[in-house]
């Protein structure tokens, strides 16, 4: 049985269709990257399994947790890093405080942030906030992690620093979702694509498959990127 | 009258004025709290009432407000009541009509609070009443301290319109002694007293506000 699964899944707000009819299947320990254009439904199909958005009609089958981690951090700014991190397995899922705070500093090791354990976000850098936002996602050890344009509201120097905690992960065999304008990222890291365009899927498989379509919006689309 | 007397006389009505003071505070915070509930609530009556409730506290006068509510009880409902009422009264309509005040600011810090706040509250797990007094409330009271100051400040030179119903406050007993004494003194020894009161109200504030300063 897959980890996620979605069948014919429909949204709209208002007269926008959003979301037209958009089935994918999500594997144990496959990393999945989906790309598309502005406004083509990606996000939006991300806030639906994640409970952000109702869908309209069809079908969310998930079997486990998950976490997300958002485009602008939505770390809490009143917290300390720390307690980002730790709040919500002692509270929510009342997790024993030492080994929450274990896990907690083994995950900023992991995120090379050892150091900043009782620093305020805003005393942290984008690139360093994202990394926090990941360690928080991951220490509620989730079965499978979203991402919903991880490194677009960051500099493009600090890009390359989640990129890397990501491809990380996915070499530790962790579940995960990308929503990503990053393409030769998805390429590499990714083990399916799936190419979004007004709501609908319109080109997914292996990277090389999808990279290589001759489906005209999907070369549209990435010749945008290569010109 | 000496100053000495003037002073020690001044000082009875400045206990009242201070009860006076923190009463109201005491009870209008959390009534405001929960105004402001009702004024963002998704059912539309309770949310017009509240609307409408905030509009007649700030569209009228305070001191009409303290006589209406001293005076309502018997000329509108017949009752009798204890002489204890003057003071019930003062803090009665000090509370509804602060609490109005306060639940506008409540609003306004609730909605500056970015809607991803929320969002990942949700996703972490918490249930809606922790989201709101572990991650909401804690930013919001941060975003509002400057305008809770100012209407604090405002409170303590509010008192002073007690006299309307003669509470024997610190601006009551000033006026009865300058009319007896055919002098001012008085009084300016009551506007000293304020601004001291102020003073401290604006340094404990600002302490406050210093605490908070740990993020941005």
């Amino acid at each position: 049985m897959s980890l996620l699964e979605i069948k014919n899944l429909k949204k709209s707000f208002d007269d926008n269709v959003v979301l037209k009819d958009i089935s994918l299947k999500v594997e144990r320990g496959e990393v999945l990257a989906i790309i598309g254009p502005s406004g083509s439904g990606k996000s939006t199909l991300l806030r639906c399994i994640t409970d952000l958005e109702e869908e309209d009609s069809g079908e969310i089958k998930f079997n486990g947790t998950f976490g997300l981690v958002f485009q602008n951090f939505n770390l809490f700014p009143h917290h300390s890093v720390m307690k980002n991190i730790t709040n919500a397995p002692i509270r929510v899922q009342k997790r024993d405080k030492d080994e929450v705070y274990d896990h907690a500093r083994m995950l900023l090791a992991q995120m090379g942030l050892e150091d900043k354990e009782d620093a305020y976000p805003c005393e942290l850098s984008g690139g360093q906030q994202q990394r926090v936002s990941i360690a928080r996602a991951l220490a509620m050890n989730p079965d499978i992690l979203f991402f919903d344009e991880p490194t677009s509201a960051l500099d493009p120097e600090l890009t390359g620093e989640i990129l890397t905690v990501i491809k990380d992960l996915a070499a530790m065999k962790m579940t995960m979702v990308i929503v990503t304008h990053e393409m030769a990222f998805a390429r590499n890291v990714a083990d399916a694509i799936i190419f979004m365009d007004g709501g609908v899927i319109v080109e997914q498989g292996t990277p090389e498959e999808v990279f290589s379509s001759d489906n005209p919006r999907m070369k549209d689309f990435l010749g945008k990127f290569y010109d | 009258m000496i100053l000495s007397n003037v002073i020690a006389q001044l000082l009875n009505g400045m206990v009242t004025s201070i009860e006076i003071f923190l009463l109201t505070l005491l009870f209008s915070l959390p009534l405001g709290l929960a105004i402001a509930g009702g004024r963002m609530s998704k059912f539309a009556p309770l949310r017009w009432l509240m609307k409408i409730y905030i509009s007649i506290m700030r569209g009228t006068p305070l001191m009409l407000q303290l006589i209406v509510v001293f005076f309502a009880p018997y000329y509108v409902f017949g009752m009798t009541l204890s002489p204890d009422y003057r003071f019930i009264a003062v803090i009665i309509a000090f509370t509804i009509n602060y609490a109005a005040y306060f639940a506008e600011i409540y609003r306004g810090g609730i909605e500056s609070i970015n809607s991803g706040q929320y969002e990942a509250a949700q996703v972490l797990g918490y249930s809606r009443l922790e989201t709101f007094f572990i991650i909401i409330m804690p930013q919001v009271f941060k975003v509002i301290l400057p305008s809770v100051t100012n209407e604090v400040i405002t409170l303590v030179k509010d008192t002073s319109l007690s006299f309307v119903i003669a509470i024997p406050e610190m601006f009551t007993v000033a006026k009865q002694i300058a009319a007896a004494d055919a002098s001012i003194s008085a009084l300016l020894v009551a506007g000293v007293f304020y601004y001291v009161f102020n003073i401290i109200v604006a340094f404990v504030m600002e302490h406050l506000e210093h605490r908070l300063d740990y993020y941005e």
